[in-house]
Protein backbone atom coordinates (compact mmCIF):
# COMPACT_ATOMS: atom_id res chain seq x y z
CA UNK A 1 0.00 0.00 0.00
CA UNK A 2 1.17 3.37 -0.93
CA UNK A 3 1.67 6.21 1.69
CA UNK A 4 1.41 8.98 -0.06
CA UNK A 5 -2.12 10.04 1.11
CA UNK A 6 -1.05 11.84 4.60
CA UNK A 7 0.58 14.87 5.21
CA UNK A 8 3.91 13.73 6.23
CA UNK A 9 6.92 13.66 3.92
CA UNK A 10 9.00 10.40 2.88
CA UNK A 11 11.21 11.63 4.92
CA UNK A 12 9.52 10.98 7.99
CA UNK A 13 10.41 6.91 9.55
CA UNK A 14 7.74 4.94 9.83
CA UNK A 15 6.28 4.73 13.25
CA UNK A 16 4.04 1.85 12.87
CA UNK A 17 4.19 -0.71 9.83
CA UNK A 18 2.07 -3.62 9.79
CA UNK A 19 2.75 -6.24 6.50
CA UNK A 20 0.42 -8.95 5.29
CA UNK A 21 -1.08 -9.24 8.97
CA UNK A 22 -3.32 -12.41 9.29
CA UNK A 23 -5.24 -13.34 12.93
CA UNK A 24 -7.74 -15.96 13.96
CA UNK A 25 -10.02 -15.95 16.87
CA UNK A 26 -9.16 -19.26 19.04
CA UNK A 27 -12.45 -20.37 17.34
CA UNK A 28 -10.81 -20.32 13.57
CA UNK A 29 -12.97 -17.28 12.87
CA UNK A 30 -10.92 -15.01 10.52
CA UNK A 31 -10.60 -11.64 12.76
CA UNK A 32 -7.66 -10.25 10.24
CA UNK A 33 -7.37 -11.21 6.91
CA UNK A 34 -4.03 -9.62 5.51
CA UNK A 35 -3.58 -6.19 7.03
CA UNK A 36 -1.59 -3.89 5.38
CA UNK A 37 -0.34 -0.37 6.67
CA UNK A 38 2.04 2.57 7.63
CA UNK A 39 1.99 5.13 9.63
CA UNK A 40 4.19 7.85 9.50
CA UNK A 41 5.75 9.41 13.19
CA UNK A 42 3.70 12.11 13.96
CA UNK A 43 0.60 11.07 12.55
CA UNK A 44 -3.18 11.14 13.30
CA UNK A 45 -4.92 8.18 11.91
CA UNK A 46 -8.88 7.59 12.49
CA UNK A 47 -9.39 3.71 11.96
CA UNK A 48 -13.00 3.48 11.41
CA UNK A 49 -15.53 1.26 10.65
CA UNK A 50 -18.58 -0.96 12.20
CA UNK A 51 -18.62 -2.88 14.86
CA UNK A 52 -16.30 -6.46 14.95
CA UNK A 53 -14.56 -5.18 12.19
CA UNK A 54 -11.44 -5.91 13.55
CA UNK A 55 -10.35 -2.44 15.25
CA UNK A 56 -9.67 -3.37 18.60
CA UNK A 57 -7.85 -6.77 17.84
CA UNK A 58 -5.45 -5.03 15.06
CA UNK A 59 -4.51 -2.71 18.57
CA UNK A 60 -3.81 -5.71 20.39
CA UNK A 61 -1.60 -6.89 17.59
CA UNK A 62 0.35 -3.11 17.41
CA UNK A 63 0.78 -3.58 21.23
CA UNK A 64 2.31 -7.00 21.06
CA UNK A 65 -0.91 -8.54 22.81
CA UNK A 66 -1.74 -10.52 20.40
CA UNK A 67 0.23 -12.14 17.66
CA UNK A 68 -0.60 -12.94 14.26
CA UNK A 69 -0.73 -16.25 12.68
CA UNK A 70 1.14 -14.78 9.50
CA UNK A 71 2.57 -11.52 8.78
CA UNK A 72 4.53 -8.78 11.14
CA UNK A 73 4.48 -5.63 13.11
CA UNK A 74 7.20 -3.65 13.07
CA UNK A 75 6.89 -0.08 15.72
CA UNK A 76 9.68 2.40 14.62
CA UNK A 77 11.68 -0.49 12.63
CA UNK A 78 11.74 -3.19 15.55
CA UNK A 79 9.66 -6.36 14.81
CA UNK A 80 7.72 -7.49 17.60
CA UNK A 81 9.31 -10.63 19.04
CA UNK A 82 10.68 -12.12 21.82
CA UNK A 83 10.46 -10.95 25.49
CA UNK A 84 12.94 -8.17 25.42
CA UNK A 85 11.22 -6.10 22.32
CA UNK A 86 8.16 -6.49 24.10
CA UNK A 87 8.62 -4.75 27.13
CA UNK A 88 10.43 -1.69 24.77
CA UNK A 89 7.65 -1.88 22.32
CA UNK A 90 4.97 -1.70 25.40
CA UNK A 91 6.52 1.59 26.80
CA UNK A 92 6.67 3.31 23.40
CA UNK A 93 2.93 2.24 22.75
CA UNK A 94 0.25 3.47 24.99
CA UNK A 95 -3.22 1.60 24.54
CA UNK A 96 -6.19 3.12 25.71
CA UNK A 97 -9.18 0.93 26.12
CA UNK A 98 -12.53 1.59 25.51
CA UNK A 99 -13.99 0.54 28.90
CA UNK A 100 -12.50 2.28 31.70
CA UNK A 101 -13.27 -0.22 34.25
CA UNK A 102 -10.96 -2.72 32.30
CA UNK A 103 -7.83 0.00 32.00
CA UNK A 104 -8.16 1.06 35.74
CA UNK A 105 -7.86 -1.91 38.12
CA UNK A 106 -6.04 -0.96 41.50
CA UNK A 107 -7.70 0.83 44.01
CA UNK A 108 -6.33 4.15 44.37
CA UNK A 109 -6.02 6.61 41.11
CA UNK A 110 -2.54 7.33 42.38
CA UNK A 111 -1.67 3.63 41.76
CA UNK A 112 -3.33 2.81 38.29
CA UNK A 113 -1.30 5.94 37.10
CA UNK A 114 1.55 4.83 38.63
CA UNK A 115 1.02 0.98 37.56
CA UNK A 116 3.24 1.75 34.46
CA UNK A 117 6.02 3.55 35.63
CA UNK A 118 6.67 0.99 38.67
CA UNK A 119 6.61 -1.54 36.17
CA UNK A 120 9.80 0.09 34.53
CA UNK A 121 11.33 0.59 37.73
CA UNK A 122 11.61 4.49 37.96
CA UNK A 123 12.77 5.99 40.81
CA UNK A 124 10.27 6.86 43.26
CA UNK A 125 10.84 11.16 43.02
CA UNK A 126 10.87 9.84 38.78
CA UNK A 127 7.09 8.36 39.13
CA UNK A 128 5.80 11.15 41.92
CA UNK A 129 6.34 13.80 39.34
CA UNK A 130 5.23 11.64 36.22
CA UNK A 131 2.03 10.49 37.98
CA UNK A 132 1.57 14.47 38.97
CA UNK A 133 2.16 15.38 35.10
CA UNK A 134 0.23 13.32 33.71
CA UNK A 135 -2.94 13.74 36.06
CA UNK A 136 -2.11 17.78 35.66
CA UNK A 137 -2.32 17.32 31.93
CA UNK A 138 -5.87 15.52 32.15
CA UNK A 139 -6.56 18.58 34.24
CA UNK A 140 -7.39 15.97 37.35
CA UNK A 141 -4.74 17.30 39.79
CA UNK A 142 -5.42 16.48 43.14
CA UNK A 143 -7.30 13.11 42.26
CA UNK A 144 -4.36 10.47 43.63
CA UNK A 145 -6.10 9.50 46.07
CA UNK A 146 -9.34 9.24 44.81
CA UNK A 147 -10.99 5.56 44.79
CA UNK A 148 -11.81 4.87 40.81
CA UNK A 149 -15.05 3.62 41.24
CA UNK A 150 -15.91 6.72 42.64
CA UNK A 151 -15.21 8.85 39.58
CA UNK A 152 -17.70 9.90 37.00
CA UNK A 153 -17.20 8.13 33.66
CA UNK A 154 -15.72 11.32 32.04
CA UNK A 155 -13.55 11.35 34.43
CA UNK A 156 -12.10 7.71 34.44
CA UNK A 157 -11.82 8.23 30.70
CA UNK A 158 -9.37 11.16 31.62
CA UNK A 159 -7.54 8.73 34.00
CA UNK A 160 -7.39 6.20 31.60
CA UNK A 161 -5.28 8.23 29.38
CA UNK A 162 -3.21 9.73 32.24
CA UNK A 163 -2.43 5.85 33.18
CA UNK A 164 -0.29 5.91 29.38
CA UNK A 165 0.52 9.07 29.51
CA UNK A 166 3.15 8.43 32.38
CA UNK A 167 4.75 6.08 30.36
CA UNK A 168 5.65 8.88 27.99
CA UNK A 169 4.78 7.08 24.99
CA UNK A 170 5.61 7.80 20.95
CA UNK A 171 2.89 6.44 19.79
CA UNK A 172 -0.94 6.15 21.49
CA UNK A 173 -3.63 3.92 20.74
CA UNK A 174 -7.03 4.91 21.62
CA UNK A 175 -10.32 2.76 21.42
CA UNK A 176 -13.05 4.59 20.93
CA UNK A 177 -12.11 7.34 23.36
CA UNK A 178 -15.80 9.65 22.97
CA UNK A 179 -17.92 6.55 23.43
CA UNK A 180 -20.69 6.97 26.00
CA UNK A 181 -19.75 10.66 26.92
CA UNK A 182 -21.60 13.39 27.19
CA UNK A 183 -20.83 16.43 24.95
CA UNK A 184 -18.96 18.34 27.69
CA UNK A 185 -16.94 15.51 28.93
CA UNK A 186 -16.77 14.44 25.15
CA UNK A 187 -15.00 18.04 24.21
CA UNK A 188 -12.86 17.90 27.12
CA UNK A 189 -11.20 14.26 25.70
CA UNK A 190 -11.01 15.50 22.26
CA UNK A 191 -9.14 18.86 23.43
CA UNK A 192 -7.21 16.55 25.49
CA UNK A 193 -5.82 14.32 22.84
CA UNK A 194 -5.58 17.03 20.24
CA UNK A 195 -2.95 18.65 22.06
CA UNK A 196 -1.05 15.10 22.44
CA UNK A 197 2.38 15.00 21.08
CA UNK A 198 2.28 11.73 19.58
CA UNK A 199 2.04 9.12 17.31
CA UNK A 200 -1.99 8.41 17.59
CA UNK A 201 -4.03 5.77 15.84
CA UNK A 202 -8.09 6.61 16.96
CA UNK A 203 -10.25 3.98 16.75
CA UNK A 204 -13.68 5.17 16.73
CA UNK A 205 -17.68 5.27 15.60
CA UNK A 206 -17.26 9.14 15.99
CA UNK A 207 -16.84 10.51 12.49
CA UNK A 208 -17.45 13.91 13.88
CA UNK A 209 -14.17 13.69 16.16
CA UNK A 210 -12.47 11.86 13.28
CA UNK A 211 -12.69 14.67 11.07
CA UNK A 212 -11.12 16.94 14.36
CA UNK A 213 -8.52 14.86 15.37
CA UNK A 214 -7.11 13.46 12.21
CA UNK A 215 -5.92 14.18 9.01
CA UNK A 216 -5.79 10.75 7.84
CA UNK A 217 -8.51 7.91 7.81
CA UNK A 218 -8.71 4.19 7.27
CA UNK A 219 -11.70 1.92 7.18
CA UNK A 220 -12.17 -1.28 8.37
CA UNK A 221 -14.60 -4.24 7.59
CA UNK A 222 -14.94 -7.95 8.13
CA UNK A 223 -10.72 -8.06 9.02
CA UNK A 224 -9.85 -6.20 5.76
CA UNK A 225 -8.41 -2.53 5.06
CA UNK A 226 -11.16 -1.39 2.27
CA UNK A 227 -10.06 2.42 2.01
CA UNK A 228 -7.00 4.54 3.31
CA UNK A 229 -6.61 8.49 2.57
CA UNK A 230 -7.69 11.86 3.52
CA UNK A 231 -10.11 11.80 6.23
CA UNK A 232 -12.18 14.45 4.40
CA UNK A 233 -11.58 12.35 0.95
CA UNK A 234 -13.10 9.44 2.72
CA UNK A 235 -15.83 11.05 5.02
CA UNK A 236 -17.28 12.15 1.95
CA UNK A 237 -17.92 9.24 0.40
CA UNK A 238 -21.07 8.30 0.72
CA UNK A 239 -21.05 5.30 -1.20
CA UNK A 240 -17.79 3.85 0.74
CA UNK A 241 -19.12 4.63 4.17
CA UNK A 242 -23.01 3.36 3.40
CA UNK A 243 -20.82 0.28 2.39
CA UNK A 244 -19.57 -0.48 5.77
CA UNK A 245 -21.86 0.48 8.53
CA UNK A 246 -20.79 4.69 8.37
CA UNK A 247 -22.73 7.49 7.41
CA UNK A 248 -21.16 10.77 6.09
CA UNK A 249 -20.66 13.39 8.77
CA UNK A 250 -23.57 15.75 9.93
CA UNK A 251 -21.42 18.42 9.09
CA UNK A 252 -20.06 17.73 5.86
CA UNK A 253 -23.36 16.53 4.42
CA UNK A 254 -24.56 19.91 5.75
CA UNK A 255 -21.39 21.74 3.67
CA UNK A 256 -21.63 19.30 0.75
CA UNK A 257 -25.27 20.11 0.17
CA UNK A 258 -24.56 24.25 0.57
CA UNK A 259 -22.08 23.90 -2.16
CA UNK A 260 -24.28 21.96 -4.08
CA UNK B 1 -29.18 -4.67 51.14
CA UNK B 2 -25.50 -4.11 52.36
CA UNK B 3 -24.27 -0.95 51.01
CA UNK B 4 -20.99 -1.93 50.32
CA UNK B 5 -19.67 0.96 49.26
CA UNK B 6 -19.39 1.81 52.49
CA UNK B 7 -16.39 -0.78 53.67
CA UNK B 8 -14.19 2.02 54.79
CA UNK B 9 -17.08 4.54 55.19
CA UNK B 10 -15.55 6.28 58.32
CA UNK B 11 -12.36 6.02 58.17
CA UNK B 12 -11.87 9.57 57.00
CA UNK B 13 -12.29 10.82 60.69
CA UNK B 14 -9.49 12.15 62.24
CA UNK B 15 -8.76 10.94 65.70
CA UNK B 16 -6.15 9.22 67.68
CA UNK B 17 -6.67 5.47 66.38
CA UNK B 18 -7.64 6.96 62.61
CA UNK B 19 -3.75 8.85 62.72
CA UNK B 20 -2.34 5.59 63.37
CA UNK B 21 0.67 4.11 60.73
CA UNK B 22 -1.70 1.39 59.62
CA UNK B 23 0.67 -1.73 60.33
CA UNK B 24 0.28 -0.08 63.77
CA UNK B 25 -3.14 -0.72 64.23
CA UNK B 26 -3.54 -3.70 61.99
CA UNK B 27 -1.08 -5.36 64.36
CA UNK B 28 -2.66 -4.61 67.48
CA UNK B 29 -6.09 -5.53 66.40
CA UNK B 30 -4.56 -9.19 64.97
CA UNK B 31 -2.95 -9.39 68.46
CA UNK B 32 -6.42 -8.06 70.35
CA UNK B 33 -7.41 -11.26 68.24
CA UNK B 34 -5.42 -13.48 69.27
CA UNK B 35 -5.77 -12.77 72.91
CA UNK B 36 -9.36 -13.32 73.02
CA UNK B 37 -9.23 -16.33 71.05
CA UNK B 38 -6.97 -17.89 73.85
CA UNK B 39 -8.80 -16.59 76.98
CA UNK B 40 -10.21 -20.08 78.70
CA UNK B 41 -13.99 -19.69 78.19
CA UNK B 42 -14.54 -19.81 82.32
CA UNK B 43 -12.82 -16.25 82.85
CA UNK B 44 -15.85 -14.00 82.11
CA UNK B 45 -14.00 -11.13 83.87
CA UNK B 46 -11.50 -11.09 80.80
CA UNK B 47 -14.34 -11.14 78.59
CA UNK B 48 -15.61 -8.17 80.08
CA UNK B 49 -12.51 -6.35 80.12
CA UNK B 50 -12.35 -6.94 76.44
CA UNK B 51 -15.76 -5.60 76.23
CA UNK B 52 -14.88 -2.44 77.96
CA UNK B 53 -11.28 -1.73 76.27
CA UNK B 54 -13.57 -2.17 72.53
CA UNK B 55 -15.71 0.29 74.01
CA UNK B 56 -12.79 2.74 74.74
CA UNK B 57 -11.31 2.66 71.67
CA UNK B 58 -14.55 2.61 69.20
CA UNK B 59 -14.74 6.16 71.68
CA UNK B 60 -11.30 6.87 70.92
CA UNK B 61 -12.01 6.67 67.48
CA UNK B 62 -15.00 8.71 66.95
CA UNK B 63 -16.47 6.30 65.11
CA UNK B 64 -20.40 6.33 65.56
CA UNK B 65 -21.41 3.43 67.94
CA UNK B 66 -24.52 2.53 66.15
CA UNK B 67 -22.57 2.28 62.99
CA UNK B 68 -20.26 -0.60 64.06
CA UNK B 69 -23.25 -2.60 65.61
CA UNK B 70 -25.40 -2.17 62.58
CA UNK B 71 -22.36 -4.02 60.92
CA UNK B 72 -22.02 -6.43 63.64
CA UNK B 73 -25.81 -7.78 63.04
CA UNK B 74 -25.28 -8.19 59.62
CA UNK B 75 -22.37 -10.97 60.95
CA UNK B 76 -23.45 -11.93 64.09
CA UNK B 77 -26.94 -14.36 62.64
CA UNK B 78 -24.39 -16.23 61.04
CA UNK B 79 -22.24 -17.36 63.73
CA UNK B 80 -25.06 -17.99 65.89
CA UNK B 81 -26.56 -20.27 63.22
CA UNK B 82 -23.33 -22.23 63.18
CA UNK B 83 -22.99 -21.88 67.61
CA UNK B 84 -26.32 -22.82 67.88
CA UNK B 85 -25.41 -26.78 66.53
CA UNK B 86 -22.47 -27.07 68.56
CA UNK B 87 -23.68 -27.99 71.81
CA UNK B 88 -25.81 -30.91 70.43
CA UNK B 89 -22.74 -31.99 68.00
CA UNK B 90 -20.65 -31.77 71.24
CA UNK B 91 -19.76 -35.12 73.28
CA UNK B 92 -19.44 -34.55 76.81
CA UNK B 93 -16.61 -37.11 78.54
CA UNK B 94 -18.91 -37.61 80.88
CA UNK B 95 -22.22 -39.07 80.83
CA UNK B 96 -24.67 -37.42 83.54
CA UNK B 97 -26.80 -35.44 81.78
CA UNK B 98 -26.87 -31.95 83.88
CA UNK B 99 -22.52 -32.07 82.67
CA UNK B 100 -23.35 -32.39 78.84
CA UNK B 101 -25.34 -29.71 79.51
CA UNK B 102 -23.10 -27.49 80.84
CA UNK B 103 -20.14 -28.58 79.02
CA UNK B 104 -22.46 -27.50 75.56
CA UNK B 105 -23.50 -24.34 77.09
CA UNK B 106 -20.02 -23.93 78.15
CA UNK B 107 -19.00 -24.17 74.33
CA UNK B 108 -21.54 -22.22 73.08
CA UNK B 109 -20.76 -19.25 74.82
CA UNK B 110 -17.17 -19.54 73.96
CA UNK B 111 -17.85 -19.49 70.16
CA UNK B 112 -20.71 -16.52 70.87
CA UNK B 113 -18.61 -14.06 73.42
CA UNK B 114 -15.08 -15.06 71.40
CA UNK B 115 -16.74 -13.94 67.63
CA UNK B 116 -18.61 -11.18 68.67
CA UNK B 117 -15.60 -9.55 70.39
CA UNK B 118 -13.59 -10.49 67.40
CA UNK B 119 -16.16 -9.15 64.97
CA UNK B 120 -16.35 -5.70 66.62
CA UNK B 121 -12.34 -5.82 66.22
CA UNK B 122 -12.46 -6.34 62.60
CA UNK B 123 -15.02 -3.93 61.86
CA UNK B 124 -13.23 -1.31 64.02
CA UNK B 125 -10.38 -2.09 62.49
CA UNK B 126 -11.88 -1.66 58.89
CA UNK B 127 -13.21 1.71 59.84
CA UNK B 128 -10.54 3.07 61.23
CA UNK B 129 -8.12 2.64 57.62
CA UNK B 130 -8.53 3.68 54.36
CA UNK B 131 -9.04 -0.24 52.19
CA UNK B 132 -6.41 1.12 49.89
CA UNK B 133 -3.72 1.69 52.94
CA UNK B 134 -4.79 -1.29 54.32
CA UNK B 135 -3.61 -3.07 51.64
CA UNK B 136 -0.25 -1.13 51.24
CA UNK B 137 0.20 -1.79 55.57
CA UNK B 138 -0.70 -5.50 54.28
CA UNK B 139 1.96 -5.86 51.86
CA UNK B 140 4.33 -4.13 54.00
CA UNK B 141 3.49 -6.55 56.73
CA UNK B 142 5.13 -9.21 53.98
CA UNK B 143 1.68 -10.98 53.75
CA UNK B 144 1.87 -12.27 50.06
CA UNK B 145 1.57 -10.13 47.29
CA UNK B 146 -0.85 -12.53 45.55
CA UNK B 147 -3.25 -12.60 48.06
CA UNK B 148 -2.68 -8.82 48.38
CA UNK B 149 -3.40 -8.62 44.84
CA UNK B 150 -6.31 -10.85 45.39
CA UNK B 151 -7.83 -8.82 47.84
CA UNK B 152 -7.13 -5.47 45.75
CA UNK B 153 -9.35 -6.61 42.62
CA UNK B 154 -11.89 -7.88 44.90
CA UNK B 155 -11.87 -4.58 46.57
CA UNK B 156 -11.88 -2.98 43.24
CA UNK B 157 -14.71 -5.02 41.05
CA UNK B 158 -16.81 -6.18 43.20
CA UNK B 159 -18.45 -2.50 42.77
CA UNK B 160 -18.69 -2.92 39.47
CA UNK B 161 -19.76 -6.79 39.69
CA UNK B 162 -22.82 -5.68 41.84
CA UNK B 163 -23.70 -2.77 39.66
CA UNK B 164 -23.73 -5.20 36.65
CA UNK B 165 -25.44 -7.36 38.57
CA UNK B 166 -28.22 -4.84 39.62
CA UNK B 167 -28.97 -3.39 35.81
CA UNK B 168 -29.18 -7.15 34.87
CA UNK B 169 -31.88 -7.71 37.68
CA UNK B 170 -33.53 -4.33 36.76
CA UNK B 171 -33.73 -5.20 33.19
CA UNK B 172 -34.98 -8.57 34.08
CA UNK B 173 -37.79 -6.63 35.97
CA UNK B 174 -38.74 -4.50 33.67
CA UNK B 175 -39.86 -7.44 31.16
CA UNK B 176 -41.48 -9.60 34.32
CA UNK B 177 -43.23 -7.18 35.83
CA UNK B 178 -45.60 -9.08 39.22
CA UNK B 179 -44.00 -11.99 39.20
CA UNK B 180 -42.68 -13.25 42.47
CA UNK B 181 -38.96 -13.34 42.54
CA UNK B 182 -39.18 -17.00 44.36
CA UNK B 183 -40.37 -18.37 41.05
CA UNK B 184 -37.51 -17.51 39.24
CA UNK B 185 -34.97 -18.94 40.73
CA UNK B 186 -33.98 -21.04 37.35
CA UNK B 187 -33.65 -16.95 35.73
CA UNK B 188 -31.68 -15.95 38.62
CA UNK B 189 -29.41 -19.43 37.83
CA UNK B 190 -28.66 -18.05 34.40
CA UNK B 191 -28.10 -14.95 35.76
CA UNK B 192 -25.46 -15.75 37.49
CA UNK B 193 -24.40 -17.70 35.03
CA UNK B 194 -24.11 -14.66 32.68
CA UNK B 195 -22.16 -12.81 35.20
CA UNK B 196 -19.65 -15.11 35.88
CA UNK B 197 -18.70 -15.47 32.24
CA UNK B 198 -18.94 -11.27 32.42
CA UNK B 199 -16.64 -11.57 35.29
CA UNK B 200 -14.33 -14.11 33.20
CA UNK B 201 -13.64 -12.53 30.51
CA UNK B 202 -13.10 -9.21 32.30
CA UNK B 203 -10.56 -10.52 34.10
CA UNK B 204 -8.82 -11.39 30.63
CA UNK B 205 -9.30 -7.84 29.74
CA UNK B 206 -7.55 -6.66 32.28
CA UNK B 207 -5.07 -8.87 32.42
CA UNK B 208 -4.40 -7.40 28.89
CA UNK B 209 -4.26 -3.61 29.92
CA UNK B 210 -1.92 -4.82 32.81
CA UNK B 211 0.01 -6.17 30.36
CA UNK B 212 -0.04 -3.49 28.04
CA UNK B 213 1.93 -1.18 30.72
CA UNK B 214 4.94 -3.34 30.67
CA UNK B 215 3.22 -5.91 33.38
CA UNK B 216 5.29 -9.08 34.35
CA UNK B 217 3.84 -10.84 36.15
CA UNK B 218 5.24 -9.30 39.39
CA UNK B 219 3.60 -6.68 41.59
CA UNK B 220 5.10 -3.65 42.32
CA UNK B 221 4.44 -0.90 44.24
CA UNK B 222 5.40 2.25 46.12
CA UNK B 223 5.85 2.29 49.74
CA UNK B 224 5.18 5.27 51.56
CA UNK B 225 3.60 4.60 55.14
CA UNK B 226 5.77 6.00 58.16
CA UNK B 227 5.94 4.03 61.75
CA UNK B 228 6.23 7.34 63.39
CA UNK B 229 7.29 6.74 67.60
CA UNK B 230 3.46 7.67 68.73
CA UNK B 231 2.65 4.39 66.93
CA UNK B 232 5.03 2.82 68.70
CA UNK B 233 3.77 3.56 71.82
CA UNK B 234 0.02 3.12 70.60
CA UNK B 235 1.42 -0.29 70.45
CA UNK B 236 2.93 -0.61 73.47
CA UNK B 237 -0.27 0.41 75.61
CA UNK B 238 -2.21 -1.88 73.61
CA UNK B 239 -0.19 -4.73 74.27
CA UNK B 240 0.13 -3.53 78.09
CA UNK B 241 -3.41 -3.39 78.49
CA UNK B 242 -4.29 -6.83 76.75
CA UNK B 243 -1.64 -8.35 79.34
CA UNK B 244 -3.37 -6.16 82.21
CA UNK B 245 -6.59 -7.91 80.64
CA UNK B 246 -5.32 -11.41 81.11
CA UNK B 247 -3.55 -11.21 84.28
CA UNK B 248 -6.98 -9.80 85.85
CA UNK B 249 -8.84 -12.47 84.11
CA UNK B 250 -6.92 -15.50 85.67
CA UNK B 251 -6.97 -14.26 88.62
Amino acid sequence: MKDDFGYAPDSVRDAIAVDGLVYHYPDGNEALRSISFKVKEGESVALMGPNGAGKTTLFLHINGLLTGSSGKVEIFGNTINGKKSLREIRRKVGVVFQNPDDQLFCPTVYDDVAFGPLNYSFSPEEIDQRVYDALNSVGLSGFEERISHHLSFGEKKRVSLATILTMKPEIILLDEPSSNLDPRARRKIIELIKILEATKVIATHDLEMALELCERGIIMDDGRIVADGKIRDILQNKALLEDHGLEVPYSLSCSNSAVK
Amino acid sequence: MVTLDYIDKYSGIDSIIHRRDPRATIIAFTLFILCIMFTRPESFLAFALYGAFIFVLILLSKIPIIYIIRRATVIVPFVLLIAIFIPFLKKGESSEEINIAYEGVMVFWNVVAKSLLSILCMILLMSSIRFPSFLKALEELRIPKLIVMILSFTYRYIFVIRDEFQRMIRAKESRSPGIKRWFNIKMLANMVGVLFIKSYERGEAVYLAMCSRGFDGTMRTMQNNRFAKSDLYFLLTFVTTLTSIRIIGSL
